[in-house]
């Protein structure tokens, strides 16, 4: 019977990973501990007090507001995941299967230029494009239809969430799509497969952990997010992040902040394990 | 032989010039250093009042750098403080309501009354305006207010309507009125629809409960909460027409730039907000401080602050008006800083038609926040 080798303590690889292990527990976990412990904490004269009270979950937690602003994250968050994903596909696939190497590496370029600029000015940019007064309403006044209020409305949220993720996610689409065997593809079109089903019985299976992994990268930055919500949804109704900012802001309940702020981590845990559990399954033959 | 290769004073050699010269270039620095060490001044204010069009020349003539720190709300001013060591911050500007939990906290140093011309001051309550004093002691000098009342877009609004705070009820107004998000002006001005007059703070239950009332009646015509760039762009680009919560420090901004928009105190009245400078407690720098704000009291100082590129304030001491009279008369005429103007914001305190801005007399701040925050969910 062969017995498992039990590694010896190997120096030159702890020495390699020492530096993130070292990292992460001071700029990860500790803050991270500090904010659970400071959800229990107290203020008095707008300064916190070190203490171990349940007030402010039972504040927050009760407050039909609170899980207003909940379920509405969760629900333009996920919408915004599926509205990214949607439309990323196609551009990823036609980056993966229907280009020249040269274009592909030019639309990633392209794709990554966004992110040279800061997101808070990329949104204030839409509000000239998306106002009644603004290019798409005067486009389509031309036609005699309009104006549509965009701004400050949930729209105006998801484009803003778009903007934050759709480069990002095509990024990822196109590299999960690109590292599929072609070869698959084609048995797939000489056996008869049509077109259509063969993105859907064959290449969606084939990039399924990539494809899972862009959509939960877009669900965590959409959740998360207080600019879109903020300047192009018109904090109307607010988000968590939002509620996040209110709650700082007035008063300086930090605890209570950290209260959504702890709410909102358990939720993209739960988000992030369920999806990576589906990510990483392997197709059970039946 | 040897003394004949030896350089004097008169006659350096090469080497001797590259020597003197570079230990001369490389102690400049400390020199000048020396000379005139440029003194930092830390400030803890609302954006714009650490910036060159304000404090630039009292810096040049000083010798000192601001680093301001900025705030919006004075809560948020509060827990900036109270997170900070004593002596963080030489110079804040306070909301006038908030120097009471200043003074009350020891953030801030008690000041000598004899060093501020009170005796300049346009109105009688800005020489001891409510909370700044504590019994003789001085904490706090104001140097500037503005008026909080209906701003609207003229194309939308008309001035009759714009006359009562239920203009913003007007049907045609549905999803355009905006709210600056900050619950103390918000629900202030609410109150005033109330008809609560001067008690507009101090609402007992049944008060409190109408407002709450009228507020979420609101509700349906809110088009979006914003901050001061939110608010500035919505009212520029049309999007909201007309604006809770703000007056003439957003709208005339907006105003001196072509854009169809005025604040104008309603009938119901309107609130005054106030800005008053004090000394961080345990500055090192008191007294280039108190030169500071006393410039801010100046006829110069007072033209500034009217002028502020960020967000313009009234004058408050007759010299300074008759210097903004002097130099800017447009803009003096503009704000009714005027003597004898209908809209003198002097003349408004005078007819009891402002009230100075408070925190809630009979609820806590966290009370209304709290409201607030239901509001914005509904």
């Amino acid at each position: 019977m062969n017995r498992p080798e039990k590694k010896s303590f190997d120096l030159y690889a702890m020495t390699w990973r020492l530096p993130i292990i070292v990292w992460q527990t001071i700029f990860f976990v500790g803050p991270l501990l500090f904010m659970v412990a400071m959800s229990f904490f107290v203020v008095k004269n707008y300064r916190m007090v070190e203490a171990f009270e349940f007030t402010n979950w039972e504040k927050m937690l009760g407050r039909g507001y609170f899980w207003d602003s909940y379920l509405l994250t969760l629900g333009l968050a996920s919408l915004s995941t599926v509205v990214a994903m949607l439309i990323a596909f196609p551009a990823a696939y036609a980056l993966a299967f229907k280009v020249s190497d040269s274009v592909r590496r030019w639309a990633i370029f392209l794709l990554i230029i966004p992110f040279f600029t800061s997101y808070l000015v990329r949104i204030f940019s839409w509000y000239v494009i998306l106002a009644e007064s603004g290019v798409v309403n005067a486009i389509l006044g031309y036609v005699g239809l309009g104006p549509y209020t965009m701004l400050n409305t949930k729209f105006g949220t998801l484009v803003g969430y778009m903007t934050l993720t759709l480069p990002l996610v095509v990024i990822l689409q196109t590299f999960a799509l690109s590292n599929i065997d072609t070869r698959l593809v084609e048995a797939a079109h000489n056996l008869g497969c049509k077109p259509f089903a063969t993105v859907w019985r064959v290449v969606i299976p084939l990039a399924k952990t990539g494809l899972i992994i862009a959509a939960l990268f877009c669900f965590i930055l959409s959740f998360g997010d207080f600019v879109a919500p903020y300047y192009l949804g018109g904090s109307k109704p607010p988000t968590l992040p939002i509620l996040i900012i209110d709650t700082t802001k007035s008063g300086q309940q930090w605890p209570r902040a950290a209260v959504v702020a702890i709410m909102m981590m358990v939720t993209l845990f739960a988000v992030a394990f369920a999806a990576l559990t589906a990510a990483y399954r392997k197709r059970s033959r039946s | 032989m040897a003394s004949n290769n030896k350089s004097s004073v008169l006659t350096p050699s090469r080497r001797d010039v590259l020597k003197y010269g570079g230990a001369a270039a490389l102690s400049m620095p400390f020199v000048s250093r020396a000379w005139a060490q440029t003194v930092e001044i830390n400030m803890l204010a609302w954006y714009g009042h650490g910036e060159p069009d304000i404090v630039g020349e009292f810096e040049a003539a000083n010798n000192v750098k601001f680093k301001p720190k900025y705030y919006a709300g004075g809560d948020n001013m509060l827990g900036l403080i109270a997170q900070s060591p004593a002596g963080t911050y030489d110079v804040i500007l306070s909301d006038a309501e908030f120097v009471q939990q200043l003074n009350a906290a020891g953030y801030i140093e008690e000041l000598n009354a004899a060093d501020y011309n009170f005796d300049d001051m346009l109105h009688d309550d800005f020489k001891k305006f409510p909370g700044h004093w504590d019994g003789d002691k001085l904490h706090s000098v104001m140097v500037r207010c503005g008026h909080l009342g209906v701003s609207y877009n003229k194309n939308a609004v008309t001035a009759e309507e714009a006359m009562s705070y239920k203009c913003f009820w007007k049907p045609e107004l549905k999803g355009k009125v905006g709210h600056f998000d900050w619950h103390l002006p918000s629900l202030g001005m609410m109150s005033l629809t109330n008809g609560n007059g001067a008690g507009l703070w101090d609402l007992d239950d049944a008060k409190w409960a109408a407002v709450k009332e009228t507020t979420m009646s609101l509700r349906p015509q809110a088009g979006g909460f914003f901050d001061y760039g939110g608010t500035f762009n919505s009212l520029k680009n049309g999007e909201m027409q007309a604006m809770c919560g703000i007056g003439d420090w957003i709208t005339g901004v907006l105003e001196k730039d072509g854009a169809p928009v005025a604040s104008v105190v309603p009938k119901e009245g309107g609130i005054q907000w106030t800005e008053s400078y004090c000394i961080g407690k345990g500055s090192e720098k008191q007294e280039i401080v108190k030169k500071f704000i006393q410039y801010m009291l100046s006829p110069e100082g007072q033209v500034k602050s009217a002028q502020m590129a960020a967000y313009p304030g009234f004058c408050i001491t007759k010299a300074g008006r008759a210097k903004l009279n002097e130099v800017d008369k447009k803009e003096a005429e503009r704000t009714g800083q005027v003597d004898g103007m209908p809209n003198d914001p002097i003349t408004l305190i005078k007819e009891g038609r402002i009230h100075y801005r408070d925190i809630p007399k009979q609820q806590s701040l966290e009370d209304w926040n709290d409201f607030w925050s239901e509001y914005k969910n509904a």
